[in-house]
């Protein structure tokens, strides 16, 4: 598939800090393209490059085949809706929408006709004449989504556009954003450090951390097969286990010694030898929890362990139990009605089970990233 | 709990320790009598001989030239000044702010010396146009002052998004960035307007032969005493003209309405 916004070997510097190290990413037609990451990790940096706001220190940006890296803001193609939406605040819905196209000398009646298309777009037909203080923050969000689509540009660019909103509202706008992408059809590349936004809207997904690209790929595959340590951390919760190869089962699975467990058998989801140290996510609700010990079978890991904590979410119930050194998060959904269960309690014995299938080897582990699974949200 | 009348009070008090010798004046400009020491009856004879008074009415027509173009000039040169000092950064830059803050608090006295010097060793003639460049050099400051203010708030992803739209730098600044400092300037340009209006010392030092403004001639005037209730008129009317401008440049300045 030919790329349509590529962004090659880009690099940017402020002073000593590198904001964007060597990235690479192909972008396609029509997708809606993710840059998902923690505060800093250089995903807005990348997006005002290609807006034009800041120039890549080295590499180049191409558009449609085009190197764009040399233009100014207002000879791309490309429109930005910004975080604070910075609407016009002297000028009314309207004109805030006709800004680009008067700028463009658009004929006046393409004027009218673009700008009362993007007010059925956005539905605030009724609100045109008000000035952007009279808005409520969702109304506000949808005038900048509009004032920058009304340009028709070959991209558009979204710098956390919902982070300013409250949960309910950015729920619904991203519900509605989803529905404007799939009615224009333009390329929607979205800059956000929340990875529900980022999994739900998103064709694919780049995950970025400090500067560099740690992995690309459709939100399933993020989530189930995250490369590294810091997308298994950072996309959901999980629990990292640390072990040794001692024996290939076959080509598909092999067994592995974990400290404190016993032995356990892994899937390889890539190339392993025995004597091999290896990486294990694995993600809490793939872990089934059980009072009575399971009958074991060759692929399924059985370990028992103590309940240490239990929250209680309602759909579902966490708990952390303790297998030796390790303490594991295990999420049970209530499928049934939950208070006929016999559910386990704090200071149980529990037993946790999976199957080889459900854990998966991370390609490049750092200590560090376990950081992530237990500092509270930065933003809650 | 019974409400204090304190706060009133001090309210009244100082109202009156502001207001009652310009309600005397005021009053006085309506009195028949040529002496404020006796009321004789109302009269608009002093407003009807302050039309009959041509050097009057030259100088009021020399101070508005001359605060008009200062205000204008200041307008432009204090927004430049302004838009240099937004960035925080440099040593430099700290040195600046306080060379633009300075004449705010420089003795009159002090700048109308300094500015005669210049323009003497320049060769300039005193006149209405030497008074005008004395006035820019003040009111420069208060309108960078004003439109300082302005920026601190301002928010520049509007010009961001302008660019974004389409805009070259100076269609951005002209239909965003101009349009939404304009409160901000024209309030500055007002404040300017008044202080150049009234100036008395500077403009003593820079002022040449036959170029009298009305502060000049109204002081020149109190020494002959014979037409002292004219000026009263004329008082009255200023004050009538300040009170409007300076309403017009508080609704200007006023914060908006950020949501509703």
């Amino acid at each position: 598939m030919a790329s349509y916004l590529r962004f090659e070997n880009v690099t940017r510097r402020f002073g000593s800090f590198t904001a964007v190290d060597d990235v690479n990413i192909d972008i396609q037609q029509g997708e809606t393209f993710s840059l998902l990451g923690p505060s800093g990790c250089g995903k807005t940096t990348l997006l005002r490059m290609a807006a034009g706001f800041d120039k890549p220190d080295a590499g180049r940006i191409l558009l449609d085949g085009k190197d764009i890296t040399p233009l100014p803001p207002d000879k791309r193609p490309v429109n930005t809706v910004f975080q604070s939406y910075a609407l016009f605040p002297h000028l009314s819905v309207r004109d805030n929408i006709a800004f680009g196209p008067k700028i463009a000398k658009w004929p006046q009646d393409a004027i009218t006709r673009g700008v009362d298309e993007m007010l059925d777009l956005i539905d605030l037909k009724a609100h045109a004449g008000k000035k952007p203080a009279q808005l409520s923050g969702g109304m506000k969000q949808r005038v900048a989504i509009a004032r920058a689509l009304v340009n028709k540009p070959k991209v558009l660019l979204l710098d956390e556009p919902l982070a300013a909103l409250d949960l309910k509202l950015r729920q619904r706008l991203l519900v509605e954003l989803d529905a404007i992408h799939d009615e224009v059809g333009i390329t929607f590349i979205y800059v956000t450090h929340d990875q529900g936004e980022a999994m739900s809207i998103s064709d694919r997904i780049a995950v970025m951390n400090k500067g560099t690209i740690e992995q690309v790929g459709p939100p399933a595959e993020i989530y189930e097969a995250p490369r590294s340590s810091f997308v298994a951390a950072f996309i959901g919760d999980t629990n990292f286990l640390d072990g040794r190869v001692t024996e290939a089962i076959d080509p598909r699975f092999s067994r592995c010694e974990v400290n404190g467990f016993g032995s356990i058998v892994i899937d390889n989801d890539k190339p392993v030898t025995p004597g091999d140290r290896v990486h294990l996510s694995l993600r809490p609700e793939k872990l089934l929890v059980s009072r009575e010990q399971p009958s074991s079978s060759d692929l399924e890991n059985a370990i028992a362990g103590k309940v240490e904590d239990v929250i209680y979410f309602g759909s579902h119930t966490r708990y952390w139990v303790r297998c030796g050194e390790w303490r594991l998060c295990a999420e049970m959904q209530h499928r049934k009605y939950q208070l006929d269960e016999q559910s386990p309690k704090w200071g149980d014995t529990v037993w946790l089970r999976w199957h080889a299938n459900d854990g998966f080897l991370l390609e490049q582990y750092r200590a560090e990233d376990e950081g992530l699974l237990t500092l509270p949200d930065e933003d809650s | 709990m019974k409400k204090s009348r304190l706060p009133f009070a001090t309210l009244l008090l100082v109202l009156v320790f502001f207001y009652l010798p310009i309600g005397f004046l005021v009053l006085n400009s309506f009195n028949n009598s040529r002496y404020a020491s006796k009321w004789n009856g109302f009269s608009t004879r002093w407003y009807e001989r302050l039309t009959e008074r041509d050097d009057l009415v030259a100088a009021l027509g020399n101070s508005l030239k001359i605060a008009t173009g200062a205000s204008l000039a200041s307008m432009v040169l204090g927004t430049a000044a302004a838009f240099a000092l937004r960035h925080r950064a440099s040593k430099l830059q700290d040195a600046h702010r306080l060379l633009v803050a300075v004449p705010l608090v420089l003795p009159d006295i002090l700048m109308g010396m300094s500015l005669l010097l210049l323009f003497i060793s320049f060769g300039l003639k005193l006149s209405l146009f030497t008074i005008t460049l004395a006035h820019i050099t003040f009111c420069l400051s208060y309108v960078a002052l004003v439109v300082q203010a302005r920026l601190q708030d301002f928010d520049f992803n509007a010009v961001e998004a302008a660019r974004d739209l389409g805009a070259t730098k100076l269609q951005a600044f002209v239909k965003v960035t101009l349009p939404l400092l304009a409160p901000g300037i024209l309030a500055g340009g007002l404040l300017a307007f008044t202080l150049s209006i009234d100036d008395y010392v500077i403009t003593y030092f820079v002022k040449g032969p036959g170029s009298d403004t009305l502060p000049t001639l109204v002081y020149a005037m109190i020494k002959k005493s014979k037409d002292l209730p004219v000026i009263n008129a004329l008082s009255s009317i200023m004050l009538l003209v300040t009170f409007a401008v300076v309403a017009v440049s508080q609704r200007l300045t006023r914060p908006t309405p950020s949501s509703i």
